[in-house]
């Protein structure tokens, strides 16, 4: 038994390249999303085109441009410039005031701002533009109550729970686990096992004296080793380098964590079963499971607002689950009352994808056996 | 004597500190059948690699077809044919495709490609077989396609690296008799084996033993020296004096 | 030069045979295409909201409906205390709570000043942004509107107002903006892998060896490898446009012709990029990992899911060298801006001189001697 994990370590082991890879992928997602990936929309360039050129507009443009989500890249001359400004590609905003801004507030009591936004991307588009309105009601708030015209006052104080300076982290890191200890546990245990099928080294350990069972467990054991160093190494990186907090229980987390690494190994052993080639196993293991891990499970995008039908499907992804069990143990400190029924999921996935797999490798084995 | 169509001097390769090729020099007549034994890892393959151009040598002097091979590696490449121990023909595509493939990699036209593909198939008794891919045809026809794939452009030399490996007697029997065909067309024939019974169907051998050339002679010649009455004897004889 | 026909024709007999390669090329990345592109919103709608009133007046319940009239809001429970429905929100079956002071409508109408308490599960950091936003402009407006029918002499609303046009995508549906993305990604994710397993299995299998005592030189070996995918990988791409076209109704503002000529370039490049690895690469599990490896990067980078803009600079920096970055923001501004050429000089040449360099790099990379 022993000697059968020492060579599947030397073996792994041996193959510097994909070690780097390896190791080198979590570490550089992790920094990636932690430090550049962010939804947040900084420094985004506008333009500013003034009809009015006053006091009040400019005092509005000077609010807007000395926060941080907005900077300043030209002022234009006119309503024609707008068109080609936009389509070099660079600003996501115009901010035009109307002429004799100031002179229509006091007189009419009501002046207009135009902002036009740069809404291919949809989702950038909306946030300047709850971020410019905001920053201009604030202004008129304060300027109303500066002239004594606001009759009553009504506070809003807001709180953002669990994380408070809104940092990208909290929301990727998650993700990032649950997509890295599947393709390390899955991906590698679904090569490396057809591989030896392939070469057909299988054969010959399946003739030699060890249980098939054993053959097995030595080829998963270096793999979760192998991942659960690598857990830890994400763990580490995100509470001391973006400051995500781990609020529950450690042993709770390595806890599921473990069960997790055991349900993408049973996956990674059936792919195996019913996979001919290491390249087949590869493809199967990235658009089957990689590509709907990373799109379905909530990683990067909320499962809320997609249509219902592919809400159904990702209840299919086990990766789904781990990530609602991860932000409960890190980010709000909930205990398994909170989750047990998500952990439950995962044990039935990890027995089914185990059966099938057990039932797959002794259907493959009988005839060998029978020739004995 | 006849023309010398290869003529190898002080040929020598390392590998950092291992020496594969120990200052080889022979030469080979043209239309000559010419044996390159010894056991495994005796650096046969390695000589091959520098003699096709695949490798470039540490030193020596490298002539084939009158082109000097680690200078113009390219330039020889259009006079030899090579068939490798794994013969490297496609299995998935057919006979015929495989045939037109190397033909108009060897840049022969249309119609010669068409024409020596007919002549092949019509030599191997194959005519039936050439719309079949390749993977469903037995090793033994498969060792005969490469061979003749690898003559498709009529090469003046082919190297043939432990072209029998892994087939019944008869094959084999078949297979040398395509090798004899060849040399009477005038095509010289240099072929790698460890079968010690091939190397009496060749016209000179040379055995080889860590990189070093310890015989090189016709099999009548070696027999009578070695006063044994099969190559295999022969063989094991200077395999001895190594040990 | 002859000679690059009979490679091509290889290639694509291996190609059209492998029954396994041809679903993946052809069938799975449309479905993906389609599927993909509806998980791919950060849209917010459908907001869980949870009431603690503790006020029970018809102005608190006035804000409530507020709420609920929303297209953004969905309430999910009214509660007595806090206590309770921070219990939903640890649950994970609230987004946002808003709680009601008591006397609160008292507080309005005598002393002028009330307040209320707004939170909001922020885990996914931008989206609470928007959560949050929503409510306090529901809210504002609520309050906008007391004044207005509570003094009616005095105030007459916000005095400055703001229109907001949405250009090149009106009704900011997500379609527009990733469907030419994600097409992007999958025909760079089917380019990349097929090539760079390409020379590597041909390496595996040992037919490389006999290719390399042929005549056979460089450049035709390059090209007559990256011809075929270039091909495939344009046939994806003109199926992946009318998928666009007439699935998801996106119509290119640009000039298709213009599209497909800069694709065309920075297939070349993602092609050779593949090679270069393949011709690295000792197996094709290492070829594999390696081209993952720099896909991840290139995706993450590429301004595909997040804006480039809020990157720190030295991401920013790193994207010069992101070629997936590059065809993204040209791929954009031609189908949705309607850019022409001269809008993407700048960004074509680039990419024309990277993929030109890179195409060399892996004819020089391939050596027919060892």
């Amino acid at each position: 038994m022993w000697t059968f994990i020492k060579k599947e370590f030397f073996h792994i082991f041996r193959d510097y390249r994909s070690m780097i890879i390896l190791f080198g992928i979590p570490v550089i997602q992790v920094l990636l999303f932690g430090f550049a990936i962010t939804n947040d929309v900084n420094n985004a360039k506008v333009a500013v085109l003034d009809h009015s050129k006053d006091p009040v507009t400019r005092e509005i443009t000077q609010k807007i441009l000395s926060s941080n989500y907005f900077q300043l890249q030209q002022y234009l001359k006119s309503d024609n410039e707008i068109k080609p400004a936009f389509r070099k590609g660079n600003i996501k905003e115009v901010i035009v005031f109307e002429p004799h801004f100031a002179q229509k507030l006091n007189t009419e009591g009501k002046a207009h701002i135009q902002l036009i936004l740069d809404a291919t991307n949809p989702n950038t588009a909306s946030i300047l533009n709850n971020y410019t309105n905001g920053i201009i009601n604030t202004y008129t708030l304060e300027k109303m109550k500066k002239e004594n015209k606001l009759p009553t006052e009504l506070n809003i104080h807001t709180t953002m729970m669990y994380n408070p300076e809104l940092k990208s982290a909290f929301m990727f890191v998650p993700g990032i686990m649950t997509v890295i200890l599947m393709l390390v546990s899955a991906m590698m245990t679904s090569i490396s096992i057809t591989r030896e099928k392939e070469l057909g080294t299988m054969e010959a350990l399946l003739v030699s004296p060890v249980k098939p069972q054993v053959i097995i467990l030595g080829k998963v054991t270096p793999y979760v080793a192998l991942s659960s160093v690598i857990f830890v190494i994400i763990v580490a990186l995100s509470r001391f380098v973006f400051g995500m907090p781990i609020r529950g229980s450690l042993l709770l987390l390595f806890g599921e964590s473990l069960l997790f690494l055991i349900m993408a190994l049973s996956l990674g052993i059936l792919i195996s079963t019913v996979s001919k080639s290491q390249q087949q196993a590869m493809l199967l293991s990235m658009f089957v499971l990689m590509m709907p891990t990373i799109l379905l499970s909530g990683f990067i995008f909320p499962i809320e607002n997609m249509p219902l039908f592919l809400q159904y499907l990702s209840d299919l992804m086990p990766g789904k689950w781990f990530i609602i069990i991860i932000k409960n143990i890190m980010l709000k400190g909930n205990g398994i009352e909170y989750f047990w029924k998500d952990t439950i999921i995962i044990i039935v996935m990890t027995l089914f994808f185990l059966g099938v797999s057990i039932k797959k490798f002794n259907v493959r084995l009988e005839p060998s056996s029978k020739k004995k | 004597m006849s023309e010398k169509i290869i003529e190898v001097k002080d040929l020598v390769k390392k590998f950092g500190n291992f020496v594969a090729n120990d200052h080889l020099t022979f030469d080979v007549n043209r239309g000559e059948i010419f044996g390159f034994l010894g056991a495994n890892g005796a650096g046969k393959t390695t000589a091959i690699k520098i003699l096709t151009g695949l490798s470039k040598p540490t030193s020596g002097d490298v002539q084939v077809a009158g082109v000097n091979v680690s200078k113009y590696p390219e330039r020889v490449k259009k006079k030899i044919g090579y068939m490798n121990q794994s013969f490297s023909l496609y299995d998935d595509m057919t006979v015929r495709e495989n045939f037109r493939f190397y033909g108009g990699i060897y840049g022969l036209s249309k119609a010669e490609i068409k024409e020596r593909t007919k002549h092949f198939l019509t030599k191997l008794n194959m005519e039936a077989y050439g719309n079949r891919m390749l993977k469903s045809i037995p090793l033994g026809w498969k060792q005969k396609l490469a061979f003749s794939v690898a003559n498709i452009h009529n090469p003046g030399v082919i190297f043939l690296d432990e072209p029998t490996g892994g087939v019944d007697p008869i094959t084999r029997r078949q297979f040398w008799e395509l090798i004899y065909e060849a040399a009477d067309r005038g095509t010289t024939v240099f072929v790698t084996t460890h079968y010690m019974d091939e190397a009496e169907y060749c016209e000179r051998v040379c055995i080889l033993s860590e990189g070093k050339i310890k015989a090189l002679d016709t099999p009548v010649k070696l027999k009578q020296d070695f006063n044994t009455t099969n190559m295999n004897d022969v063989f094991l004889k200077l395999a001895r004096n190594v040990e | 030069m002859r000679r690059i026909r009979y490679i091509l024709q290889k290639e694509f007999l291996q190609i059209f045979r492998d029954k396994a390669l041809l679903p993946i090329i052809i069938i799975i990345p449309i479905i993906q295409l389609v599927v993909l592109s509806y998980t791919a919103t950060y849209e917010i709608k459908n907001i869980r909201l949870v009431v603690v009133d503790q006020d029970h007046t018809p102005d608190s319940r006035a804000l409530t409906r507020e709420f609920t009239g929303s297209p953004f809001y969905k309430l999910e429970g009214s509660l007595p205390n806090y206590a309770q429905a921070f219990h939903l929100m640890q649950k994970g079956t609230a987004d946002q709570i808003l709680v009601i002071e008591p006397h609160f409508e008292k507080n309005l109408e005598t002393t002028k000043k009330a307040s209320v308490q707004l939170i909001t599960n922020a885990i996914n950091g931008s989206a609470a942004g928007v959560m949050q936003g929503y409510g306090v402009s529901i809210i504002n407006g609520f309050h906008n509107n007391i004044q207005i029918e509570q003094h009616p002499g005095q105030a007459k609303g916000l005095p400055i107002q703001t229109d907001t046009s949405y250009w090149y995508n009106p009704e900011l549906n997500y379609f527009t903006f990733m469907v030419p993305g994600i097409l992007v990604l999958l025909v760079s994710l089917i380019g990349l892998f097929l090539s760079s397993m390409n020379i590597v299995k041909e390496k595996e299998l040992g037919t490389i060896t006999q290719l390399n005592v042929t005549p056979i030189n460089k450049f035709e070996f390059i090209a007559g490898k990256l011809i075929p995918f270039w091909v495939i990988a344009m046939a994806d791409l003109t199926v992946g446009l009318l998928v666009a076209r007439f699935w998801f109704d996106i119509h290119i503002a640009g000039n298709p012709v213009l599209l497909l000529f800069v694709t065309s370039v920075y297939m070349v490049l993602i092609l050779s990029f593949g090679l270069f690895i393949s011709t690295m690469a000792q197996t094709m599990q290492q070829a594999m990992f390696i081209s993952w490896f720099f896909l991840v990067i290139f995706i993450l980078m590429s301004g595909l899911f997040t804006p480039i803009e809020s990157m720190p600079a030295w991401a920013q920096e790193f994207n010069r060298i992101n070629p997936l970055a590059y065809f993204i923001k040209i791929n954009r501004m031609i189908m949705l801006k309607g850019s022409v050429f001269s809008d993407i000089r700048n960004e074509f040449f680039i990419l024309a001189g990277y993929a030109i360099a890179m195409l060399g790099f892996s004819t020089l990379r391939y050596r027919k001697t060892s």
